[in-house]
């Protein structure tokens, strides 16, 4: 019964880090309508920045945040307009394939230029213990949490009541219609994707100093995110809210009754559960083509 | 102010519209008249620019806009209301009339042109905040032709402005119809099945059969004549 605050608190700690990962992961399959395969390698990459700016330039994680918002967002637009503005018209599967590709590429591209080693980055405060009652916790999982939880909810406040914000929801639920009323349709694609890749490399940036960095670190944490974004709703922001929470405690009440190695076993039942009772989705009965109505 | 010549547009290898022709003068209200499948709203959408001819022109205010994207067509001031409304579902009528004026030569303009679009359409005002899909199919025909004016065009292409709506609704959004091409001075093409419905509004129609242009004449003409009896009841002789 002790264990129970512990368990809430972790809960809560890991369920926001999951959250801003597959926030961007919804936000662009629900306006542009694209799974994002390489949405891990994006963390991966934010991992690698963190990494190599502590490495080399002594930079803390937390300021080196700061500096990967521009760098991912220009990153994004990019990899938009290079990989991606050439098959958005394109059916699923050239979109899935090239995702695919994408990831594959970027993976490997790590693997030439920085090696397979595993690497950590381990500042000052890594084993600071933060201990509240009964319950204890890391200071980079408090940051991870309080800045993932910030960026979850500045986005969910763009999408709603910013004119930018209108005009993505407005593209997504009527390409043409949004077309007709002069909206140029490739920028908002180029922009919601440029913001997807921007909450990704973020969270990679505040993950480096809880999880070793390496090539293909992206995948675990992209695997959770396809789980969360099919239980709140395809292109659904509150519901990627509450499946980060659900799948973060089955995750860490799982991994305390059963055993650690058991978590992805679970999570992966109730994800097979969710398929098979409420496909769309907790709030997905309006089907996927609504964000954030 | 808008010609239509020689155009074709195909799906893929389907070929839908063959060498249509069509113009609409300052002031005009035009009908398209035709079965379904006929093409008309492959030429309205052609024209918008949603998709692109495989030869022909279209001029409009003498530029050639046969190629340009839907979002550059309408600051060249032809706005397009889709069949069946096309409403942002999800959003709410404000929003969706104010998206409206998004073209850079509207925007500047916002303001002002709501507050007519409300004089015209009440509803717009009476249902701001509440999401368009909630409302009734009349109601969303009368939102999406005011976010179509938010634009503000020169010429307003409304698909089908009739469809699936009752007798009062369709005098009412007539009239309107009518008092936008009079108060406002903007031309008006519109896509109707009912022959004596759309010559009664209109001044000049345009009769498609299987993707051409087959006939044309004023409202008076058309309604006399025996090939559009021939077309729309059928040439059976009993």
């Amino acid at each position: 019964m002790s264990a129970i605050p512990q368990l809430v608190v972790s809960t809560i700690l890991l369920g926001g880090i999951y959250a801003l990962i597959a926030v961007g992961l919804t936000l662009i399959f629900g306006v542009m309508r694209v799974v994002n395969f390489a949405h891990g390698e994006f963390v991966m990459l934010g991992m690698y920045l963190a990494f190599w700016a502590f490495a080399l330039l002594a930079l803390d994680p937390y300021l080196v945040l700061v500096v990967s918002l521009p760098v991912f967002f220009l990153a994004g637009f990019a990899s938009y307009g290079l990989v991606m503005r050439p098959v958005i018209r394109e059916s699923h599967n050239v979109q899935i394939f090239t995702t695919v590709g994408l990831s594959i590429a970027l993976q490997n591209v790590a693997l030439v230029l920085w090696t397979g080693d595993f690497r950590f980055v381990r500042p000052a405060y890594y084993s600071v213990v933060v201990r509240l009652g009964t319950t204890a916790f890391n200071v980079s999982q408090i940051v991870a949490f309080a800045v993932a939880v910030l960026f979850t909810a500045a986005l969910f406040a763009f999408m709603r009541w910013s004119y930018a914000g209108k005009v993505m929801r407005a593209t997504a639920q009527d390409r043409q219609a949004a077309a007709l009323m002069g909206i140029d349709t490739d920028r908002v694609y180029g922009l919601t994707w440029a913001i997807g890749i921007v909450c990704v490399g973020a969270a990679g940036v505040l993950l480096a100093p809880l999880y070793p960095v390496y090539p293909t670190a992206g995948l675990q944490f992209v695997l959770i995110a396809y789980v969360v974004v099919v239980l709140g709703g395809l292109g659904d922001m509150a519901g990627a809210l509450l499946g980060s929470l659900i799948v973060a405690a089955v995750e860490v009440i799982g991994s305390y009754v059963i055993g650690t190695a058991w978590k992805e076993v679970l999570y992966f039942l109730l994800f097979i559960a969710v398929l098979l009772v409420r496909p769309a989705g907790f709030f997905g009965q309006r089907g996927a083509e609504q964000l954030g109505a | 102010m808008l010609t239509v010549e020689g155009l074709d547009v195909a799906y893929g290898d389907f070929q839908v519209l063959w060498e249509a022709a069509m113009r609409v003068g300052e002031g005009e209200i035009v009908c398209l008249l035709g079965p379904n499948g006929a093409g008309k709203s492959t030429l309205m959408n052609t024209i918008s620019g949603l998709l692109q001819p495989a030869s022909g022109r279209i001029t409009f205010l003498d530029q050639r806009i046969d190629g340009l994207p839907s979002h550059r067509t309408v600051a060249e001031g032809i706005a397009h209301v889709l069949e069946r409304r096309r409403l942002f579902p999800f959003l709410t009528v404000l929003d969706n009339v104010l998206l409206g004026a998004h073209n850079p030569r509207a925007r500047p303009h916002r303001a002002a042109m709501l507050a007519r679009v409300e004089a015209l359409f009440p509803v717009v005002r009476e249902r701001r905040s509440q999401l368009a899909h909630t409302l009734s199919g009349g109601e969303q025909q009368m939102v999406a032709i005011a976010r179509g004016l938010m634009a503000r065009p020169r010429l307003l292409m409304i698909d089908e402005p009739f469809l699936g709506l009752g007798p009062r609704v369709v005098r009412q959004i007539g009239e309107i119809i009518r008092r936008i091409r009079d108060e406002e001075g903007i031309a008006v093409v519109f896509i109707e099945q009912n022959v004596e419905l759309a010559l009664r509004l209109a001044d000049r129609g345009y009769i498609f059969e299987s993707g051409r242009t087959i006939l044309d004449g004023t409202s008076a003409e058309l309604l006399q004549s025996a090939e559009v009896k021939r077309i729309f009841l059928g040439d059976v002789a009993l």
